[in-house]
This record gives C-alpha cells, structure tokens and sequence, in this order.
C-alpha cells in the first residue's frame, strides 16, 4: 500500500510542477532557515570549546539588589571580592573559574590600531576550562601572586600582533602603553560564548578592581562540582550563602544564583528577583519558532487544498473501491510527508551552503556553525510538523467529500 | 441479491428541492443482468449510486446480499463495497498518474492482498479483458475502448458479486460497444456475477435479462427481455 502512495504521489509531484515547486521552496527555505538557527542555538547551548564540563558547572554572573518597599533596582555583574570572600567557602564548589568581563585596549602595529580585548583571571580558570595551547601555558598562582604582566593571547592576536612569527613565547605585547610577556597563545574562542572569548588574559592581580570591597563589579565565575551529583549541592550551599550576605544600604534583598549554562543566559535577558527567565525566553522563541512555521504552513496547507480537490475523481474512485475516509486521509498524510521530507532534504542542502557561507563571512569572530545529528533531529520534527499540519486539515476535508459529487468533478 | 423498498432521493438546495428518484422498489436476483433505461435526469445514474451504496437514499431500504446496510458505519461500508461490488463508469475514471496494472490492482490494495497477490490477480483480469499486453502503459496511451476494459477488470478484480456499470458503452462506437458488451455478458453467464446497467442504447439493453424503464424518477415498466 505505501509504495503505491509513493507512486502516486511522486506522480503528482510531477504533473504539477509549479505547485510542487512552490511548496518545495516554502518548505526547504522554511527549513534552512529553521536549521541555520538550531545550529547557532546549537552552538551556544552545547558544550563547546573551552566549555566542555558544563554539565557538573554553575555559572555565576548577576547580581541584583532590591528595595521591595521602594520599588528601587540595582543589578550588575559580580565582583571579585564576592567571589573571593563569599564563594571560595562555600565546601561543595571543587574549583572556581573566576574572569572578568572583556575590556577593550589599543595596540598599535605598523601604525593601524589594532583594538585587543582582554580579561583577567585566576589560575583554576586555566584548570575549569580546557583551553588548548598552541604554545606556551597558562599563568600559574605564584605569576598571580607576583602581579607579574604576562599575557595568555589568542591565535588571532598573535596573527595580528605579531604577523607570521613562527613562536612569540617570551615576546612583549603593548595594549594601552603596558608591556606583557606573552606566556602562552591559543586556540581562538568563538565569539559566541562571551565569557570565555578573548584576545588577551591577564592574571587579575594586575587589575585595579579586583580588591574593590563590593558585591557588585565586573567579573563571573564558574562553579565547578566534583561530579553531576554534587551540582545541586553547590546550589543549596550557594543560596543559603547568599541569603547571610549583609545588606546594601537602602536595599531589604539581595539575587545572586548560581545557575545551569542557558538558564545563567536567560536570567541576563530576561530574569529578575527569584525568575531565571528560562520560562519567558524559552515561550518567547517557541511561539517565535511556532509563528514562523504556521505561515509556510497555513500557505501548504492552500496548496494541497487546491491539489487535493484537482483529485477529486480519483477520491472518487477510491471511495468506490472499497477506500474509507480513514484511509484516504493516511494515503494523501503520507503523500505530504513525501513532499516535506523532498523539501527537508533540498532544505539540508540549502543549509549546508548557507552555513558554509556563513562560516566563511566570520559573521561573529570565530563562530563556526555545523550541522550535527542534533540540528537533524530538530529539522526531522520540523518535517514532521510541516507534514503533518499542513496534510492532516486537506485531507480530513477531502475524505468528507461525497462520492457521487467527487466522480462527477471531473 | 439487491432489494430496494421505497426509495426516495430528493436533492435540496437553499430555495429548490428535487425529487430525483419518486419511490421505487425493485428487487435484482442474483446472477441476474439487469439493464435501466430512461431519459436523460430520469434518475438512472442516481438509483445505481444507490445501490452502489456511493449515495444515500432520502428514504426507503436496501439490503444486499440480505444485509441491510443503512446503518453501516463508513468503515464498514467502505469494506462491504469493496469486497461485494464492483463498479464501471462511462467515463472510465482510470488513475491516470497510475500505470494499467497499478489501476487494475487498486480494489485489492483496500483489502492487504501482498503485492504478489496483486499482480497475479491483475494480470489475471486484464487477461480476462485481453490486455495482458497493456500492464505497463499508462490511461492516456490507450483508447477508448481500452480504457474501459482495463474499468472493467478492476471492476472484476476483487470476485464481485455484483457490478455496477453506469452506460459502460456510452462513450464508445458501436464497435467497441459490443465489445465490451460481450465481456460484461460473458462474465454474467460464466461467473454468475449479477449486473445492473444503465444504458441510452436500446440494442444493448436488449442483450440483458431483464429492463427497467424509469421516468421522472418513478419505475414505470418492468420488461422480462430471457
């Protein structure tokens, strides 16, 4: 029975060309589209270098204040002294990656300026994250200790710094009239993890912040657990240290929280207070997602309307011979997953092309999208859904459709 | 075989209402070849899609085969139709993206037959029709007379008891009219399928058993022809 719903529909397919290649290119534009931004989500939400443990990690980055009589709001980034202070006792936390935000600094090469951004470190920020070191290491406790002005750059800095330079080990790099000593060069860091991008760290005892006695600054942290299971602990200890935190003048609470990866995203975007903002971002993209894929659809489901009623003798005849309404509506579902799925496969290789031209423009520093078995999977329920919605109304409608009226439309 | 009790079919549109068929009773025996003649909108093509079980008549009873279908569901009906009847239209209405035996086997796709099955019993029809040689062409690339025996031997495919043949020769000269004429008489002496025909031409109702005349969508005459 399927084969002879794929001869027919292939047949139709054909006799219809204008029809199928409108409904082809509304699904697989559809579909590149939907694919070129599940493997940017994809791209940031899983892990990716040098982020690859996020699984037994919380990331901390947000601090708010609040005067519930007042109304009054404060929120910011976290500082150092937080961290160093408040953190560092908690007993579940096994190691703390703690950066700051990126700061820009003017180099100068051959007379063009050249902008570096940089970031300040700890040491067990070089053992959390699992960067890799095209030469050199990292900065250890005693160059922190020391304040000592060494550099870790990254591979795009050296290229731009230090031109073709085969080894710049032991080198000086300017940024703002300071001289560093680069330690330690790696592999560049996409744009899209903001934390962790950069073209230049610097141990953070070189900062002028970072003894700033404030809740409040310009640095995040990751917490890092000694397995999965330990990760709920550390948010328990976390929130009950935070609860002991002392009170900002003018200001009855204080959030901070230690989240999982896209839920630490969420709260920037959308959070406040006790909400993470996970619930708003995730409805806004799904009603986003759902809005942009019901119009295609709604568009489909036309199409097949008009192509379904252009079959109304054949309906007909298939009645006649013994076709229940029930099966007609399964024959002409899985004629519309056929053409989905033509349109799925023309949208992967649609999505191939664009994501390599994407790739190759360096749209954001860095970023290199793939299409993984991940984005697969979300194009295939993509399919799905195309198939299905736009199939199931034509078809019931076209299964109701009398015998004698449907032979005689001929 | 077919036993119609007071059948009734009006048509309603918001301001007209038709009496397409006016109370007719009319009982087929089985094994029988009956022809229905009658002017033009006299409600020959409606009884046949009433017995056909494809309309559904206003008023009145059918029973096939002794089993009153009014209460069928559409699951059911749909079964009953495919397993009792079979059905062949002046037009044809071949599938033409199908090829001839695609077309022929389609009766048994409604009923799981595997593919092997199917195409023995397809071929075997066509054979009956003399189109063996036809399986791979597609409708268009036959004629007119073609056409309508590839309809009948979907028609005769699944083993009917009884088929429908709403003017078979209609669209056909005189030629290939009896043509097919003499498969449809062929298959009602030898496999004792009952038929019911509707027909414009007199010389082939005269080849059936029994005719029916209709006007004005009441019987009006009831002619034992052998």
């Amino acid at each position: 029975m399927l084969k002879n719903y794929f001869k027919i529909a292939l047949a139709v397919l054909k006799r219809r060309k204008f029809f199928t290649f409108i409904s082809l290119f509304g699904i697989s534009f559809t579909l590149t589209i939907l694919m070129v931004a599940t493997a940017f989500m994809d791209k940031i939400l899983s892990p990716d270098y040098p982020d690859y443990k996020r699984a037994r990690s919380l990331y901390v980055s947000t601090m708010e204040y609040k005067n519930t009589k007042e109304g009054w709001m404060n929120r910011s980034d976290v500082s150092f002294y937080f961290f160093e202070h408040y953190v560092s006792t908690l007993k579940t936390v096994q190691k703390m990656a703690i950066s700051s935000n990126a700061k820009a600094s003017n180099a100068y090469v051959n007379n063009k300026k050249l902008v570096i951004e940089y970031k300040y470190t700890n040491a067990d920020y070089w053992n959390v994250l699992e960067y890799r070191f095209l030469e050199g290491k990292a900065f250890q406790q005693r160059e922190i200790d020391n304040a000592e002005l060494v550099a870790v750059i990254s591979e795009e800095t050296k290229k731009a710094y230090f031109g073709d330079a085969k080894t710049v080990i032991g080198k000086y790099i300017s940024a703002d009239n300071i001289n560093y000593r680069v330690i330690g060069v790696v592999e560049n860091v996409s744009k899209t993890l903001y934390n962790f991008s950069g073209d230049m760290y610097l141990p953070y005892t070189i900062s002028k912040d970072y003894k700033d006695i404030d809740l409040m600054g310009g640095y995040n942290a990751i917490l890092l657990a000694k397995s999965e299971a330990d990760v709920p602990k550390i948010k328990k200890e976390f929130d009950q240290m935070v609860k002991k935190l002392p009170l900002p003048k003018d200001f009855d609470k204080i959030y901070c929280n230690a989240d999982p990866f896209f839920a630490n995203i969420t709260r920037r975007i959308a959070g406040g207070g006790t909400s993470n903002g996970l619930t708003k971002v995730v409805s806004i993209i799904s009603i986003f997602t759902l809005l942009f894929l019901l119009l295609p659809t709604i568009n489909l489901v036309n199409i097949n309307i008009t192509r379904i009623m252009e079959r109304s003798s054949e309906i007909g005849v298939r009645k006649a011979f013994g076709a229940s309404s029930k099966t007609l509506v399964y024959q002409f579902i899985v004629e519309n997953l056929v053409l989905t799925f033509l349109g799925g496969m023309i949208g992967i290789i649609l999505s191939l092309i664009a994501i390599h031209l994407i790739n190759g423009a360096n749209l954001i520093s860095n970023m290199h999208l793939s299409i993984n078995f991940t984005v697969l999977f979300y194009s295939l329920i993509a399919c799905i859904f195309f198939g299905l919605f736009s199939g199931v109304y034509p078809a019931w409608r076209m299964s109701k459709l009398n015998v004698v009226k449907a032979l005689k439309a001929q | 075989m077919i036993r119609l009790q007071n059948i009734e079919k009006v048509y309603r549109t918001d301001t007209v209402e038709t009496l397409a068929i006016n109370g007719i009773s009319l009982d087929v025996a089985k094994g029988e070849f009956l022809s229905i003649m009658g002017p033009s909108g006299c409600g020959k093509s409606t009884l046949l899609n009433i017995m056909g079980l494809l309309d559904e008549p206003s008023k009145g009873n059918i029973k096939i085969d002794e089993q009153d279908i009014s209460r069928f569901s559409d699951q059911k009906l749909a079964k009953f139709r495919n397993q009792k009847l079979g059905f062949i239209f002046q037009s044809y209405h071949l599938i033409n993206d199908l090829r001839v035996l695609d077309n022929v086997e389609l009766p048994l796709l409604y009923r799981n037959s595997s593919a092997k099955e199917r195409k023995i019993l397809a071929t075997a029809a066509l054979e009956k029709v003399g189109l063996s040689n036809r399986l791979k062409h597609f409708p268009t690339q036959l004629s007119g007379g073609q056409r309508q025996r590839v309809a009948i031997a979907r028609a005769i495919v699944g083993n009917p008891q009884i088929i429908l043949a709403d003017e078979p020769t209609g669209n056909l000269d005189s030629a290939m009219g009896n043509e097919i004429m003499d498969i449809l008489i062929n298959l009602n002496k030898n496999e004792g399928t009952t038929i019911v025909m509707v027909t414009h031409d007199e010389s082939m109702a005269h080849k059936t058993h029994r005719l029916v005349r209709l006007f004005d969508g009441s019987q009006f005459n009831n002619q034992k022809l052998c």
